[in-house]
């Protein structure tokens, strides 16, 4: 049975994850013994060293790696808690447009679209009318310090730092309710970054829950609420089998 | 041909009608199910005829099943009696059917039995009017496979014979189309109506006789029976056209022999070189010019 | 919500067909051929949903039966088991079990199809705008004006010259044929579209033009459609979903960021390992 803490927007429990490598006869530990809370309008900050799992485990959440065994329970908008490990494609597709935004560390994005429509997509997949999104969009590039020049050009040629910028535009824009972020300020500068941690206070104001991975201590130190710090995983001696989705 | 040959009408000789009862029993079924389903082209075993396909084989068949003595017939080749064809199928007819009356007056017949014309007089309901056909298929033009042909008539799918009509309209600003119009008989199957031309067609349309078609050589027989709709097929914005046998000036030309200014007129080159038009239904054009002479009408 | 299409079991056998058919073949066997009898199983147990809108991508390599499934969705082929329920606002239909003139109706109303080779798709022996002409008459428009103006607008939206729109195909490029297959199947606004290697074979940046598209069409029609590729390229700019097949079976599906980077199958893995 699915429970949560009556606060919480998500608790993982038991979280493992590792990569079954067939051609190489490989069984690659990726984390393990993960177990967190996020909650509205708070930060969970995960830390530790280098292959410790700390991106898989957002993207386990997210559903871009299956979890191996676990649970994340996630309490929907109307109230229902859902194992994300165990909801249908379809269900994750839905909430990954309304509920659960990432922010990754490379710019993942359709090419040849303009910057300012690359941000302003999520907002019209939540059928914000096109205008308005645009105009929303180009408010945010601007507070992120992407130069206006830009906005009309398709990303692929901007600098890692334009790209996150870009990046962070897109899953900062529709303020879902659990935000995931991995390593979001690495490639900006220090006034970019401040401006970063702006939005992500107004963020927390507006309830927004959040999990980030933060390679800078002092941005945890200046964000987090909660700090989880992961070990690097254990190597299993068998080769489990991700878990059935619907 | 021997004008002194008898035909025998004893046991080993030909029956009534050079075709055998068997024959006309199953084109006469043929037909009373051809007129149930308006415009279907219905299959039938097409009998060899003492002529060569091409030579109106389909119409005389259905006239030679449905004729009797008490019949009057009437044949006609481009509206002419005339025509060796016509005088060919009419002797043959007269021969065959021993006492059977013909005609070359349209009020007067029957039975007609035309090729590529109808008759500019208006039909009666106690009238049958059989057409010679030599393509009954109107779908040919965008589809080789009998087969496939078949289905599409059968669900009413017109649309690569309406794309073609499509086509000429971009190519030439019209359908160029002159002949064998296809037409929609009772709002499902479309019909080759044989070459009659695009005069003609509206004729086909709530007739009050019954008009058959008979393909001999490709053994089809079709029927649209009296009091039923026959629409050319046309878009909702480019409305069927016909000969409407206009000078440069707009004037309706007139028949040189008989005057009149409502029939279809066939173009003929003079020795001299110049152009005359005469009516093409020779019954009317006699009948015309006998008005005229008689101070009926005014030229 | 309800999905627009659930695919069941859909098998495709060549041949005569055994009861050891299906045990014989597969990706454990590395074959489509039946050692026993020789049938070919194209396709086998093959099961997915298609939500309104999404796009849906099969993946594989040749002989993998990822064609096989969309030909017989769009009736060129008779499956020989499975079901298919399409679902066309309130009115479902098993699309297996309807007779030819209504699989005729839907292929002609509700399905687009695109083929990688045109023509299969178009008639060369008449003008691109006839083609799409074509499909509209099929729709009861029985306008000239009307028609002729629809089909400009298809054309000019997927980017073909409509002063080139009385010529006949055949005088197209590849490229350019594609997008009047495209056009011609969205003259009726279908909301089930299918798309078999649209793009196999063209010039990169042609196929990237196309691809855009496909990508604004689905934006602007909210159609559903299946993308059919080998090319991972183009699954993970189209599809939020994939199927992987191998020699007729599914062996792997789920989300497309997933597919490529948590890939669960031997074969998946090969395969996204081996991207240039």
């Amino acid at each position: 049975m699915t429970h949560l803490p009556d606060t919480a927007i998500l608790e993982v429990n038991g979280l493992a994850k590792q990569f079954n490598l067939h051609a190489q006869g490989e069984v690659v530990p990726s984390c393990s013994g993960v177990n967190l809370a996020a909650y509205p309008g708070q930060l969970a900050a995960l830390t530790g060293p280098t292959g410790a799992g700390k991106s898989s485990v957002l993207k386990c959440i997210y559903r871009t790696y299956l979890p191996g065994s676990g649970t994340l329970n996630f309490r929907t908008a109307d109230g229902r808690v859902m194992d994300l490990a165990r909801i249908s494609e379809q269900d994750m597709l839905r909430l990954r447009r309304s509920d659960i935004g990432f922010v990754t560390q490379f710019l993942h994005c359709v090419p040849r679209r303009p910057a300012e429509e690359v941000v302003a997509e999520p907002l019209i997949l939540r059928d914000v009318e096109a205008g308005e999104a645009l105009a929303q969009a180009r408010t945010l590039l601007a507070r992120l310090n992407v130069p206006e020049r830009l906005w009309r050009l398709p990303p692929a040629t901007f600098s890692g730092g334009e790209k996150q910028r870009v990046n962070l535009a897109r899953g900062l824009i529709a303020k879902p309710r659990l935000l995931l972020l991995d390593e979001p300020t690495a490639s900006l500068d220090k006034a970019t970054t401040g401006r970063v941690i702006e939005l992500l206070q107004e963020f927390k104001r507006a309830g927004v829950a959040m999990i980030a991975i933060f390679h800078d201590p002092d941005l945890v130190a200046a964000l987090a609420d909660a700090e989880h710090r992961l070990a690097p995983p254990q190597p299993l001696t068998r080769k489990t089998s991700a878990l059935e989705t619907q | 041909m021997n004008p002194n040959y008898r035909l025998p009408g004893n046991d080993e000789g030909y029956g009534f009608g050079f075709l055998d009862e068997f024959a006309k029993r199953e084109i006469r079924r043929v037909i009373l199910k051809a007129i149930s389903i308006p415009g279907y082209q219905t299959p039938y075993a097409s009998r060899e005829m003492p002529m060569g396909r091409g030579f109106g084989t389909g119409g005389l068949q259905l006239t030679l099943s449905m004729i009797g003595p008490e019949d009057t017939l009437k044949v006609i080749d481009q509206g002419s009696d005339d025509s060796v064809n016509a005088v060919n199928l009419r002797k043959f007819a007269e021969l065959t059917c021993p006492n059977v009356a013909t005609t070359e007056h349209t009020a007067e017949a029957s039975l007609i039995q035309t090729r590529h014309r109808v008759p500019e007089t208006a039909l009666r309901e106690d009238q049958v009017l059989n057409f010679q056909v030599p393509y009954p298929d109107p779908l040919v033009i965008v589809e080789p496979s009998e087969a496939k042909r078949k289905i599409m008539h059968g669900e009413g799918d017109y649309a690569r014979l309406l794309t073609k009509l499509y086509e000429d309209l971009v190519k030439f600003d019209e359908i160029t189309i002159s002949h064998r119009y296809p037409t929609r008989i009772n709002g499902h199957y479309v019909i080759d109506p044989s070459p009659i031309p695009r005069y003609d067609v509206p004729k086909l349309h709530q007739s009050r006789a019954l008009l058959l078609f008979g393909a001999g050589r490709e053994k089809k027989i079709y029927a649209v029976p009296p009091y039923t709709d026959a629409e050319p097929l046309v878009f909702d914005d480019v409305p069927f056209r016909t000969e409407d046998f206009c000078t440069a000036d707009g004037q309706r030309r007139a028949c040189a022999r008989c005057g009149t200014t409502d029939s279809f007129l066939d173009e003929l080159n003079l020795e001299d070189g110049s152009k005359a038009w005469q009516c093409s239904d020779n019954d009317y054009c006699n009948h015309q010019l006998a008005r005229a002479d008689a101070g009926e009408v005014t030229q | 919500m309800n999905p627009i299409l659930e695919v069941k079991g859909l098998t495709r056998i060549h041949g005569t067909e055994c009861p050891a058919c299906l045990d014989l073949t597969g990706p454990e066997h590395d074959t489509n051929l039946c050692p026993a009898c020789g049938s070919i199983v194209a396709a086998a147990n093959v099961s997915f949903s298609l939500q309104p809108g999404e796009i849906l991508g099969i993946m594989g390599e040749s002989g993998s039966g990822k064609s096989t499934v969309v030909k017989t969705l769009y009736f060129d082929q008779a499956p020989s088991r499975g079901s298919a329920v399409f679902r066309d606002s309130d009115h479902k239909q098993e699309l297996f079990s309807l007779n030819s003139a209504e699989q005729r109706w839907l292929r002609n109303h509700r399905f687009g199809m695109v083929y990688q080779n045109p023509n299969l798709g178009l008639n060369f022996g008449i003008s691109a705008g006839g083609n799409i002409a074509e499909r509209l008459l099929m729709n009861d428009l029985n306008h000239y004006g009307d028609i002729r103006r629809r089909a400009g607008e298809l054309l000019t939206r997927t980017d073909v010259m409509v002063s080139r729109m009385d010529e006949s195909p055949k005088q197209f490029s590849g490229g350019m044929q594609q997008r009047v297959q495209i056009a011609k199947a969205l003259a009726t606004r279908p909301p089930l579209l299918l798309l078999d290697e649209v793009t196999t074979g063209l010039d990169l940046s042609v196929q990237a033009r196309i691809l855009d598209l496909i990508l604004e069409i689905q934006h602007e029609l909210g159609t559903a459609m299946i993308v059919v590729t080998h090319d991972l390229g183009v699954i993970r700019l189209l599809a939020s979903r994939t199927l992987v097949m191998k020699y007729g079976r599914v062996i792997e599906s789920g989300l497309t960021d997933q597919i490529l980077e948590d890939p669960q199958h031997a074969y998946t893995q090969q395969l996204v390992a081996s991207t240039l």
